[in-house]
């Protein structure tokens, strides 16, 4: 079964942060629909008045440093992205959006050749990345099946679940 | 071909020979550890999965460092959540109040995690313990629920990174102002997704406090671990502090890195990482004025009892610049409680600092040292992000105690030699 999503462009560059996603100051709660509210504001304050339900954030390299707050992904997931197209990921943030169920794409041609505002496509199953603007396809590098696997059921604790 | 510490300890825990670099694994986990931002998120997931009880009370460790002493309401329901949960499950080791303190502080201190151990913690720098010659990395708040349930995590086994460090340490120059130089030259991502193995003459001397510093940055670096090989001065260490039983494992002289990095000691004065990455590191000798209004000594980098003895030494009999907060936060009980038998608490007061209870508060800019709009501060925590300490307009210059020290005398950054 072929997963689609599709929305516009957020490009940003290396780098970002766990405290820019999701600042430790609203870390007193984890309400997905508060911490949404909230997403990316110390990197960028109008954000949430830019993002649409269904938009992208394309950034370069080590996207979501720092701290190992999963707060972090789900303000991005709660706040109704689609997901994050990266260079590369920092390892704890990649984990998180693995486990709670976070489109992530690991592609840097993708990353180099899209544009902020461009309409995006991306078929999850086969890591295909489709720029509607550019009328471009770029490919993401696909995943372990191990981790095919926890994405498939939905998340870490669907896969653990006996 | 040989393995490294990592693979070992990886493969001891999956019960299993040989671990090789790239492959995916299930290890068990001796210690599983939340917090009181972290672990909320994981007992709610927990919950979801339909265990009633963790797989082990005696690993599961719950640590209410970060917003504590609770800084408003909603913290406070969170540290309640987590208190009742862990009553609820009887968990040993469950640290709140007169008891708590920094979580990677804490823990090497109480015994709980010893040489060889595998732990993960829903922290990002859970990678401190690996100075014990411990496997130890930070994963998120659903990652610990899983372990919770299953005692059991998922890694891919990590590349590594050998670091040699030779040469005559200069003067002042400690375990923090190593790693900062160290990150500055590999960069924020330069070891992502890999083990920093920390070797060479100058790590063979290193006291475990500084050691504890150089591991705890190991993810400024994107590492996965930081690891030191235990020794006699980590054996020293644990000795008394724990029943556990430990394992010393090593890197075989064969084992495979992806690099081997040598930085000549002798080169390197005390450091400072100027915003906002803590890759950008500079000889704190080199920076000119930069006037400063805040100083923090404290945090799981930086706030142990050597640490304040640096910071006492430099700051003793002097006073802190009228234009600067001194703040000084110990690590933990204990080492509140050494600082004010060694008379520590008195020269920093007596010189205008502030002591206040052991907590994360203003390191990830969560409350007791909040920055405004343009302020800037001197700290010996980890990260200098965008607004890591408060406003998204302040700054944070990461460095060792000797410089933060000197920074509060001189109200701007400062190199401890000045004084």
């Amino acid at each position: 079964m072929s997963i689609m999503l599709k929305g516009r462009a957020h490009k940003y560059g290396s780098n970002i942060n766990t405290d820019e996603i999701i600042p430790a100051r609203y870390l007193n709660t984890s309400e997905a629909s508060e911490l949404a509210r909230h997403c990316m504001e110390d990197l960028d304050g109008d954000f949430m008045r830019k993002a649409r339900k269904g938009d992208f954030i394309i950034a370069e390299n080590n996207f979501g440093c720092g701290s190992s707050r999963e707060h972090a992904p789900i303000s991005i997931k709660a706040a109704g992205l689609s997901g994050v197209i990266a260079k590369s990921f920092a390892r704890i943030f990649f984990r998180n959006a693995i486990n709670i169920g976070l489109p992530i794409l690991e592609s840097p041609e993708a990353v180099d050749k899209i544009s902020g505002g461009d309409e995006i496509e991306i078929d999850l199953s086969s890591g295909t990345i489709r720029n509607i603007t550019k009328k471009e396809t770029y490919k993401a590098q696909p995943f372990p099946e191990f981790m095919q696997e926890i994405i498939r059921k939905g998340g870490l604790i669907e896969y653990i679940k006996k | 071909m040989g393995n490294t510490i990592t693979e070992k300890i990886l493969a001891a825990h999956c019960g299993r020979d040989k671990v090789k670099a790239g492959e995916f694994v299930e290890p068990k986990v001796d210690v599983a550890l939340g917090n009181d931002v972290t672990a909320p998120l994981a007992i709610k997931e927990f919950a979801r999965s339909g265990a009633g009880k963790v797989f082990d009370r005696s690993k599961v460790v719950l640590v209410m460092d970060h917003f504590t002493p609770n800084k408003d309401i909603k913290s406070a329901e969170q540290v309640k959540f987590v208190r009742e949960f862990a009553l609820d499950q009887k968990i040993i080791n469950y640290f709140e109040g007169g008891n708590c303190g920094v979580e990677h502080a804490l823990l090497p201190e109480k015994g709980i995690v010893v040489p060889g151990d595998l732990v993960i913690g829903a922290d990002s720098h859970t990678c401190t313990y690996g100075a014990l010659g411990a496997f130890s990395t930070g994963v998120g708040s659903t990652d610990l629920a899983a372990a919770m349930v299953t005692g059991k995590v998922w890694l891919k086994v990590p590349a590594a990174i050998k670091f040699i460090y030779k040469g005559k340490l200069n003067k002042w120059v400690g375990g923090k102002d190593l790693i900062l130089h160290t990150i500055g030259r590999i960069g924020v991502d330069g070891a992502l997704y890999q083990s920093m193995e920390f070797a060479g003459p100058v790590i063979e001397k290193l006291p475990m406090s500084d050691r504890f510093a150089m591991a705890n940055m190991a993810i400024e670096a994107g590492g996965k671990n930081g690891i030191v090989a235990p020794d006699r001065i980590t054996l020293d260490y644990v000795k008394g502090r724990s029943k556990k039983k430990h394992i010393v494992f090593a890197s075989d002289p064969d084992a495979e890195y992806a690099d081997v990095i040598e930085i000549d000691c002798s080169k390197i004065s005390p450091q400072v990482s100027l915003p906002f990455l803590p890759s950008n590191a500079k000889a704190a000798k080199a920076l000119g004025k930069i006037e400063i209004d805040q100083v923090v000594v404290g945090s799981c980098t930086n706030g142990r009892i050597e640490d304040l003895r640096i910071a006492a030494k430099i700051i003793k009999g002097k006073k802190v610049n009228s234009r600067v907060r001194f703040l000084v936060i110990p690590a933990t009980p204990k080492v509140y409680s050494d600082a004010l038998k060694e008379g520590l608490i008195e020269i920093f007061m007596k010189a205008g600092g502030i002591v206040s209870a052991p907590t994360c508060g203003p390191c990830l800019g969560g409350h007791m040292g909040i920055l405004a709009a343009g302020e800037r501060c001197v700290a010996t925590t980890n990260r200098n992000f965008v607004g890591r300490m408060g406003h998204v307009k302040s700054e944070v210059y990461l460095a060792g105690a000797a410089v933060a020290a000197a920074s509060a005398i001189k109200g701007r950054v400062a190199d401890p030699s000045e004084i």
